[in-house]
């Protein structure tokens, strides 16, 4: 049985998305604070689950602030973060290339690095970090065959249910992972101090205001309507 | 009086009439003086309601400090060359002739045409179209007509056309330009040497020229039709795509309606028109396709976006109806609610709650105006 899929063809109508969360941790660095060297912080960018996101990205590239050594850093490999001392705070472009077979275009995301915590009477301590996440996900609209091939049961990947009918290439088997170094961020040393991302509570939010929203528009309809009946009546009994 | 006589009308006839002549005679008798009678004649014989010049300012004349005569002088041109010199009058101030030029000798203005030796030809301006007499000649009447050169076709011994003259004009001067130079780089700036002429474009921009000038009005609607066509075209292509999702009930539906109408426009603008109509999905475009499904196709255009990007183009297309003020109220309904303008874990399903709450609050909100 052989598929003679052109492995280059696109799909229509499935999408490939990767949920992924950046942002940064900065640690006040106390006593050994100097001048120009108050903080040490790690930039990010890492899988909302915290799988390996190298299967989609091949490479990440912070560009930093211009007083940095090399502003242009190119992180070839997950876990795609980068650390550095500093006492600014700055917008941080992270570029993110793909693997060949993913997408030829990079995509460009925008964080703020942020090292003093909000409220400023806050004190800042060498233990607890000022954490600033954001929660986005990756949208392939026209993915190609060989894309969805490999990725078909990652971790990292979330897949729409496949139109009926539909006969994916089997999967490649996932690489013995332990003979890798690991992509993955699950134990990082930094993990403690990620944030959740519930889209549960979201969805609630939103459900119960679009219920109150609805009754609003029912009512506002029935008044309409009552308004519309009486101008009805006082059209007809108003005619010769 | 001399009329009647003429007429036989006896003069005696009604003295009434003659009362009410003498009458209005006397009025335009009555002139006052400073205007003089034609003018008052004009006014109908009466005075104006207005006196539209005061009389009494005309003759007086602001008293000028200087003493002015005027002399007949004689003057010369430092635009001729023959040292002729003519006569005018000239404004004397105060006894001083005024100095200077002759005030239009600065509009003789000539054009630099430059000039070769024959060992420059010689070196770099040989060409196989031309011969030396040739550009010689054409050089001269560039010379003596200032580049005018209509004239010069007209005037050149053996016929050519204008482009030519002005390509072989143009090609020496740049080829001389370059080989004076000290240096190439020196000269790279100028217009010559940047931007050489360019004899088939020329006669190719000419004759486009002279075809949409001699269009007749019938032609012209035609064009204007089949450009018009062209741009819907191109303009559905991104809404066709869109057409085909599943997702869009609404825009599919049109499809399918559209569709039957492309058949019937494709027959009719295929033979008209010598524009190649893309492959069987043209859809003519109607405003019924919403913004929200031009803006799916152009996201599907992307090979890769953010979720955000994404809800951000989705947002902007639903309200683009929408005025300002009311694009505010939609945001301060959503915070009354309790929801973040922008959710904090966009997910698929999250955005699209998000999208159909917005549509919900704007329907709300119409509702409301009624």
């Amino acid at each position: 049985m052989a598929f003679v899929q052109n492995l280059n063809k696109k799909l229509k109508d499935v999408e490939i998305s990767i949920p992924i969360v950046y942002g940064n941790v900065a640690f006040w660095l106390g006593k050994k604070a100097s001048e120009y060297q108050s903080h040490k912080w790690t930039v990010y960018v890492r899988g909302a689950t915290n799988e390996d996101l190298g299967v989609v990205i091949k490479r990440a590239v912070f560009q930093l602030h211009s007083s940095f050594n090399n502003p242009t850093r190119a992180v070839e490999s997950p876990p795609f973060e980068l650390s550095e001392s500093g006492w600014g705070e700055f917008e941080i472009a992270i570029t993110l290339y793909f693997h060949a077979d993913v997408c030829d275009k990079p995509l460009n995301l925008y964080h703020h690095l942020k090292l003093y915590p909000e409220d400023e009477s806050g004190s800042m301590s060498t233990k607890k970090p000022v954490v600033v996440e954001s929660y986005d996900e990756i949208v392939f609209p026209e993915p190609s065959d060989s894309f969805l091939a490999r990725v078909q049961n990652h971790p990292a990947v979330t897949l729409p249910r496949l139109p009926v009918g539909f006969t994916l290439p089997p999967p490649v088997p996932i690489e013995d992972t332990s003979k890798r170094k690991r992509g993955d961020t699950k134990d990082h040393p930094l993990a403690q101090w990620f944030m959740n991302f519930s889209e549960a509570d979201e969805l609630l939010q939103l459900a119960a205001a679009r219920q109150q929203v609805q009754a609003h528009i029912a009512k506002l309809k029935r008044q309409i309507s009552l308004i519309d009946g009486q101008q009805q009546q006082l059209r007809s009994t108003s005619d010769p | 009086m001399d009329a009647k006589d003429i007429l036989g009308i006896p003069k005696t006839q009604l003295p009434t009439t003659q009362e009410k002549k003498s009458r209005p005679q006397k009025e335009p008798q009555r002139k006052p003086d400073g205007i003089s009678r034609e003018v008052y004649a004009l006014t109908g014989g009466l005075a104006p309601l207005m006196p539209s010049i005061d009389v009494s300012q005309l003759k007086k004349r602001p008293p000028s400090d200087e003493k002015i005569t005027w002399q007949w002088l004689p003057f010369t041109n430092s635009a001729r060359k023959d040292n002729l010199q003519l006569y005018h009058w000239v404004r004397v101030v105060n006894g001083v002739p005024p100095t200077g030029d002759y005030s239009f000798a600065k509009y003789n203005k000539s054009v630099d045409v430059v000039k070769y030796t024959d060992e420059e030809y010689e070196k770099y301006l040989t060409d196989p179209m031309w011969t030396k007499e040739e550009t010689d000649q054409l050089f001269e009447l560039c010379e003596r007509f200032d580049l005018r050169f209509i004239v010069i076709a007209d005037r050149f011994p053996s016929s050519r056309t204008v482009e030519e003259l002005k390509d072989r004009y143009y090609g020496v001067s740049r080829a001389i330009l370059i080989a004076r130079a000290p240096s190439p780089t020196d000269v790279s700036g100028h217009p010559l040497v940047k931007d050489p002429y360019n004899v088939s474009q020329e006669v190719e921009r000419k004759r486009a020229l002279s075809m949409v000038l001699s269009q007749t009005k019938h032609q012209e609607r035609k064009d204007a039709e089949v450009l018009a066509e062209a741009k819907r075209i191109t303009d559905s292509r991104m809404a066709s795509r869109a057409a085909e999702e599943p997702e869009m009930p609404v825009a599919s539906h049109v499809g399918s309606e559209s569709a039957d109408r492309a058949v019937v426009l494709g027959d009719t603008v295929s033979p008209s028109s010598n524009i190649q109509l893309p492959s069987a999905t043209v859809v003519p475009s109607t405003s019924i396709i919403a913004d929200s499904a031009s803006t799916l196709a152009s996201l599907r255009m992307l090979r890769v976006y953010l979720r955000t990007y994404a809800l951000e183009q989705m947002v902007q297309a639903a309200s683009s109806s929408a005025g300002l003020r009311t694009i505010k109220r939609v945001e301060q309904a959503l915070q009354e609610l309790g929801v973040n303008l922008k959710p904090k874990v966009p997910t698929k399903a999250v955005c699209a709650e998000h999208l159909e709450l917005r549509k919900e609050i704007l329907t709300l909100l119409n509702l409301q105006k009624q």
